[in-house]
């Protein structure tokens, strides 16, 4: 920590960084206003699968990053679980280097355009900032800006691929090519490891891929980071269950020294109520993975979706938003949101829920489901759903939803999305007897190396967390590789 | 990328395919499954591992055309790929020795029971395996059965081949004349239902191996839940074999025909495209 600290202090002392500080006064930089992110309009976008926010332009993103201080105390990267050192980002915007820009973000962070659009930068870097935590102003637009250098590394046609040390021709394994894995992945091919990423699916990057929507995050961005990473030298290969397609023994034969599990939440949580096995009724990484992974809302390709007219989504997290704003999207007149807690205890970002009224989202916060019917076809035709009320705080600290007894009713629908969070998948557990796994099947480590139970096995994001979000599962898989660094390399001078 | 080394027709809608999967082969056991995906824009499907060479590194596949993908999947020639094949996936089948087992298969269902029938045979069970069919055509892997089985027992609906009546007839006429320990059913789940009825009403413990909608085949999107016992349960992690007396098959039938008017649609747009 006392290294980093330096180090920042040493990078702005630059010349440079001191020069764009002496520009602009203090007060003239704190007297601007945020700049706003420009968004497709509701009607329009409600239809399609075009991106919501648009991005800034440069002229904006350069006021913006004006703004921005340069604080000699940056508190805003105790925001970040990936360490970006954010005021040199910024300060390289400022100075119009843009290209330097995405560079800096790059040696933190191996996927700076997805964590500028996804990140809940809101409760991380922004709810540290100066303006925040002392001007108890609007932050600097830390997630817009990232999401800006990134942006515009990309359409410059010239990507940086970050340096590596030499290849030192250790063979490591990445389970998983979510956020995790990748960001795990990245870091390890820094260090010079012969990394390969192992994933289930036939596409590299996990819940990137699958579960966020391309309204809110395009897969053709996802597919361009991971080109750089193949440039970086890591192989990925798809269609590989570690586990069951080879067994971690038969991997360590071909001489992997060290396993990174990043495989995810895996199983979706069902209600248990009655009438939820009708046709019509669908977990949400069902739902979204039919429609982002499968394309099945295009008739040219194979896989189905059923696109309801009345959809009611169960549940008040991000991925209760994708998919609630996804099922509109596929033209349900009414698409519906079902929370049994109010708006203020939502773990939806505040963004998506904004988005998500702009587009013409119902939301029946205070109600639960409690029973499903179907047509003689066994299809979802109503649901009895039951008002609730909040009583006394529960152990998450949020006012506990009391059910009303009587005021139970009846809601036309024929399609459910049911997004009540996920468990985490068995399969890694399974296939490694000594592996110690917490009552709820997720992965123990040691929280400062993410090593588990089994000395090199690390393991980092949703299988350890259980359900997080993707910079969380990105600063696990840079924390892991570091720590598989330290384990590989005491193990060579130790013989 | 899985190639295609050998491809025989059993009959003019079911095909078997041998493809090259060495990773595969090498870890498959009795009861696994792959889903295949072809091409960019195709969907992924379950298909149960009928057999595997571990030497050759190469696993059989026997598939019935019943949609698009299934179609596509008839079009490929030795030679061709497949663009994507996973696994193997699912519990492998428990085998021990029991006593006398009867095994009873519709169908393509016939094939994945094949290393099932191998296994148990080879721990040591008299083994009697039924084979049912609609009609001749559709008998399946009559040879290689016999190989294992201490008798085949041949049923059509329409007495084209063997006897004329449902596999339950032939399991009764077992069940009546010995003393059977287990049984185990794959085919269709309308077969399998009626199989599990009539076990039960022996009290014969009884393993469904079952075939159900799914996407990832890794527990990840639940498409292929089932009630067992009043539980849900995934048939890709959980599965894909359940005590056929709990499984509630009403309500896996009527989940298999959760897409079957986009099924058939795009079935029909598929045919319009190859005949042009």
């Amino acid at each position: 920590m006392e290294n980093i600290i330096e180090y920042l202090k040493e990078e702005r002392a630059q010349d440079w960084r001191n020069e764009l500080r002496k520009g602009m006064k203090a007060k003239e930089r704190t007297s601007r206003i945020r700049v706003s992110m420009p968004e497709e309009d509701p009607d329009v976008r409600n239809k399609s699968r075009i991106e919501v926010n648009i991005g800034l332009a440069a002229e904006n993103a350069v006021l913006e990053a004006q703004r921005c201080i340069d604080c000699p105390d940056p508190t805003c990267i105790t925001g970040c679980p990936v360490g970006i050192n954010i005021p040199k980002f910024i300060k390289k915007i400022e100075a119009e280097d843009f290209a330097g820009a995405a560079v800096t973000l790059k040696e933190t962070n191996a996927l700076p355009a997805v964590c500028g659009r996804v990140c809940p930068q809101e409760k991380q870097c922004e709810l540290n900032c100066f303006y925040t935590v002392k001007l108890k102003k609007t932050p600097v637009a830390i997630g817009h800006l990232e999401r800006f250098a990134a942006d515009w590394e990309r359409n410059s046609g010239q990507m940086a691929v970050p340096k590596t040390e030499k290849l030192n021709n250790i063979k490591v394994a990445v389970i998983g090519s979510g956020p995790a894995g990748l960001a795990a992945a990245g870091d390890l091919a820094k260090f010079g490891y012969d990394v390969t990423v192992f994933e289930a699916l036939h596409e590299i990057g996990g819940v990137l891929k699958y579960g966020i929507p391309e309204f809110r995050l395009p897969n053709e961005l996802v597919d361009t980071e991971i080109e750089i990473m193949r440039q970086m030298g890591i192989k990925f290969k798809t269609n590989f269950i570690v586990g069951k397609t080879a067994s971690f023994d038969d991997l360590k034969k071909d001489g992997f020294q060290a396993f990174f599990v990043g495989s995810g939440a895996g199983l979706p949580r069902f209600m248990n109520i009655p009438g939820e096995n009708y046709n019509g009724i669908f977990s949400s990484n069902e739902y979204l993975t039919r429609v982002n992974l499968m394309n099945a809302a295009d008739p040219e390709y194979d896989t189905p979706v059923i696109s309801g007219n009345s959809v009611a989504v169960i549940g008040g997290g991000n991925t209760a938003m994708d998919s609630v704003r996804t099922a509109k999207r596929l033209g349900a007149k009414d698409s519906m949101i079902i929370y049994r807690r109010s708006e203020a205890e939502m773990p939806a970002r505040i963004e998506e829920v904004k988005h998500a009224k702009e587009e013409g989202i119902i939301f029946m916060n205070l109600h639960s489901p409690l029973e499903y019917y179907a047509d003689e076809n066994g299809r979802v035709n109503r649901m009895k759903v039951q008002k609730m009320e909040l009583g006394t705080p529960d152990s998450s600290g949020r006012r506990r939803p009391v059910p009303i007894e009587g005021s139970e009713f009846m809601v036309d629908v024929d399609t459910v999305v049911v997004s009540v969070g996920v468990s985490p998948n068995p399969l890694i557990p399974k296939a490694l007897a000594n592996l110690k796994v917490t009552d709820w099947g997720t992965i123990v480590v040691d929280k400062d190396s993410m090593q588990s139970s089994i000395p090199e096995v690390f393991a980092g994001g949703d299988i350890v967390r259980g359900g997080a979000t993707v910079i969380l599962a990105m600063g696990d898989g840079r924390t892991a590789a570091a720590g598989m660094h330290k384990y590989i390399q005491e193990k060579i001078k130790a013989n | 990328m899985s190639k295609i080394i050998e491809k025989e027709f059993f009959s003019k809608n079911v095909v078997k395919l041998v493809l090259e999967a060495p990773e595969i082969a090498r870890s498959r056991k009795p009861g696994h499954f792959v889903i295949i995906k072809i091409g960019e824009k195709g969907e992924r499907i379950p298909l149960t591992i009928a057999a595997a060479n571990e030497k050759e590194g190469t696993i059989t596949l026997v598939v019935q055309k019943v949609g698009v993908t299934t179609a596509k999947l008839f079009e490929l020639e030795v030679g061709d790929e497949i663009s994507d094949v996973v696994g193997p996936l699912g519990q492998a089948t428990h085998i021990e020795k029991v006593g006398t087992v009867l095994c009873a298969g519709g169908g393509v269902g016939v094939a994945p029971m094949l290393p099932i029938v191998e296994g148990l045979k080879k721990a040591g069970n008299r083994v009697i395996t039924i084979l049912a069919a609609r009609t001749k055509d559709l008998i399946i892997l009559e040879e290689q059965m016999k190989e294992h089985s201490d008798e085949v027992i041949i049923m059509t609906d329409d007495g084209s081949y063997g006897r004329q009546g449902l596999v339950t007839a032939g399991m009764e006429e077992v069940i009546n004349r010995e003393k059977v320990n287990m049984a185990v059913t794959i085919g269709p789940a309308i077969m399998m239902k009626f199989a599990a009825l009539t076990t039960k009403k022996y009290n014969i413990e009884t393993v469904a191996s079952l075939n159900t909608i799914m996407v990832d085949g890794t527990g990840m999107c639940g498409a292929c839940r089932v009630n067992v016992g009043g539980k849900t349960k995934f048939v890709c992690v959980d599965g894909p074999e359940f005590d056929a007396h709990q499984v509630d098959f009403d309500e896996m039938l009527s989940r298999l025909g959760a897409y079957k008017d986009q099924e058939v649609a795009a079935y029909q747009k598929y045919l319009e495209t190859v005949e042009v």
